[in-house]
């Protein structure tokens, strides 16, 4: 469980026109890796990178490397559907399946793949449910729709539909930015948790986030509106918030532009 | 804009209103208004001699429009006036719209529920004198069913398919290519549709008439309004279902099965049946590739069989006979019931299967 993944020259385009440049950076495994930036320079796409999201996007194609581990996820013969079931992803809004119970949706990934025993998918739904922080709450109405809970209980359920397929990495993309403080603190707190066991990546706007819940920090930015965005660095979250080594980095934390 | 500025030098805002209260019409006004001007339009319908009730109907509705105008002027004030006169055009509009469907029912219920007992449900026109007492629609109900039910098999399959090629996979110039053509099939007449598949399939590949051939030009005209009902409903099923659903490493063909689908089946299903009844009251194409029988056919693959809306064709079609008359009339009742209960049982499926919120 939970990988390394090595970036390597990566660039993303939608169409014609570029969206990220040139990127090369390792991730750490049981790490959490938060992007942090201005908007639109190219933080979600990156992330929809390491798992060929990416791509779903009709005319959408990437360049360059991303290794997990040692295999190559844009290598000739990789099933997207294979990277998908290892590399795992949370949204920005909370999106649980409309037409599910609260245990289906947990048991979506497994049961769409073809796993059919009750015990096995029992035993996952409780241990994925308790994994977010959510069985508590929600034990005694299994069965009810999952779009009947409250946001912050709805993006708990999607990340314990996440973690159901028991994937190496944890890709997430603003997780919070739906949500009320004291939900955010309770997607705060799993992460911490969730880090022992999965290498997770998470989107962010809010850069208290960004510090409270990182081991490493990566900074991106983008020359101007139209040209694609950077890795302008990465270091670890202590260094970035204290004393980054680039002068863009300390200007958007200090909040002098961005 | 300096600190300097004191108030007196502003422009005042113009006093719009003082009170926050206003006078009201009470809760029963617009139902009294209602009362009064019916009243007044009747009796100055009977008073001048106008022979049609419409023209009092119409009389009354016009009262009833600047009645309620002026009265709430008067008391409420301009505004509320405007906001009572379009709710009171609302309201004649809807009248005016339910009349004739109302009195369509009425009427046939009238006419037809004599008729329809379990001898008219259950025996064919085989040996029954056009012009003479009893018979019944047993052959027709039976091709009407039997002819739906295998146009409904060929289209909703074919139009559903269609519609998760165009939204999930399509782009390009096939999809198109495909929009155009449903587009064009949209608007084809059913007699041209008739005389499509009697030209292909009776007098070109040689079948002889039967319900089969009738359920293939029924099937082209139920297929566009499939593809179309079912594509906006496929269309309405957030992009980020599918994205959750791919990020769950679930393969594109079974996230549509399993996540898409379901999500839209309510609409899919409610689309599906709409075109049902559209193409229940089909006649034309019928006629053309069915021909008619006093028999119960039940194969409809072989020979003609009959139809509810040819049969009453048929038992209309003779001057002045009272018992084919009643007889078209009964047959009437049963296909509006038939479609009515299509219509209720499409939209008991959407309730049923429609994603629900709350606990």
């Amino acid at each position: 469980m939970a990988k390394r993944i090595d970036v390597s020259g990566l660039s993303a385009f939608y169409g014609g026109t570029k969206a990220i440049e040139d990127i090369s950076m390792t991730i750490e495994p049981r790490s959490v890796t938060a992007f942090i930036g201005p908007s639109g320079c190219g933080k979600s796409t990156f992330l929809r990178t390491l798992n060929r999201m990416h791509e779903v996007i009709p005319g959408a194609r990437v360049e360059g490397k991303v290794l997990l581990d040692d295999e190559n996820l844009y290598g000739p013969g990789v099933d997207p559907v294979a990277v998908r079931r290892t590399v795992g992803m949370v949204f920005q809004r909370p999106n649980p399946f409309p037409t599910m119970s609260i245990y289906d949706n947990v048991a979506a990934g497994l049961k769409l793949a073809g796993v059919k025993k009750k015990s096995v998918l029992d035993g996952i739904v409780e241990q994925s449910l308790k994994g977010a922080n959510l069985w508590k709450e929600v034990h005694n109405r299994l069965n009810k729709p999952g779009a009947g809970l409250s946001g912050g209980q709805q993006q708990r359920l999607c990340i314990a539909r996440a973690i159901a397929v028991q994937p190496e990495v944890l890709l997430m993309d603003e997780p919070c930015s739906a949500l009320d403080p004291i939900s955010t603190l309770a997607i705060e707190d799993l992460i911490g948790e969730l880090k022992s066991r999965f290498t997770i990546v998470i989107v962010t706007h809010n850069m208290q986030q960004a510090a409270r819940v990182s081991d490493r920090t990566a900074f991106f930015n983008l020359a101007g509106v139209g040209q694609p965005g950077k890795l302008i660095e990465l270091d670890d979250t202590q260094r970035i918030f204290s004393n980054p080594s680039v002068q863009a980095t300390e200007d958007y934390i200090s909040g002098r532009f961005g | 804009m300096s600190t300097t500025t004191t108030v007196s030098d502003r422009t005042p805002a113009p006093q719009l209103s003082g009170r926050l209260t206003a006078a009201k019409l009470p809760r029963w006004a617009p139902a009294g208004v209602a009362v009064l001007s019916i009243a007044v339009g009747c009796v100055i319908g009977a008073g001048a001699g106008l022979a049609s009730h419409i023209q009092w109907g119409l009389i009354s509705a016009l009262l009833f429009v600047v009645l309620s105008f002026g009265l709430s002027a008067k008391v409420e004030g301009v505004r509320q006036a405007k906001d009572r006169l379009a709710t009171s055009l609302i309201w004649v509009a809807f009248i005016l719209a339910v009349v004739p469907l109302v009195s369509l029912v009425v009427y046939t219920v009238q006419q037809g529920a004599g008729v329809v007992d379990g001898n008219f449900l259950n025996h064919s026109m085989r040996g029954v004198l056009q012009s003479g007492p009893g018979g019944g629609i047993y052959h027709a109900l039976l091709g009407t069913l039997q002819q739906v039910g295998l146009a409904t098999a060929i289209a909703a399959p074919i139009g559903l398919l269609t519609a998760v090629y165009l939204v999930e996979y399509g782009r390009g110039r096939l999809a198109k290519t495909v929009t155009f053509f449903v587009d064009v099939m949209t608007g084809v007449p059913s007699i041209v549709a008739g005389l499509f598949v009697l030209s292909v399939w009776i007098l070109g590949l040689g079948f002889t008439y039967s319900g089969f051939a009738g359920s293939l030009a029924l099937a082209i005209l139920m297929m566009p309004v499939v593809v179309r009902s079912t594509e906006e409903m496929l269309r309405l099923v957030p992009n980020e279902l599918r994205e959750a659903s791919y990020a769950l490493g679930v393969p594109k063909w079974k996230t549509i099965l399993r996540v898409v689908i379901p999500t839209a089946i309510g609409g899919i299903t409610t689309g599906v049946m709409l075109a049902v009844a559209r193409i229940t009251g089909e006649t034309a194409p019928v006629m053309m590739l069915v021909f008619v029988s006093d028999s119960i056919n039940p194969d409809p693959f072989n020979g003609p069989q009959m139809n509810l809306p040819v049969y009453i064709w048929q038992q209309y079609s003779q001057v002045n006979n009272s018992f084919g008359y009643a007889r078209a009339w009964g047959a009437a009742l049963v296909l509006i019931a038939f479609v009515m209960a299509l219509n209720l049982v499409a939209r008991g499926i959407a309730r049923w299967r429609s994603p629900k919120a709350g606990n």
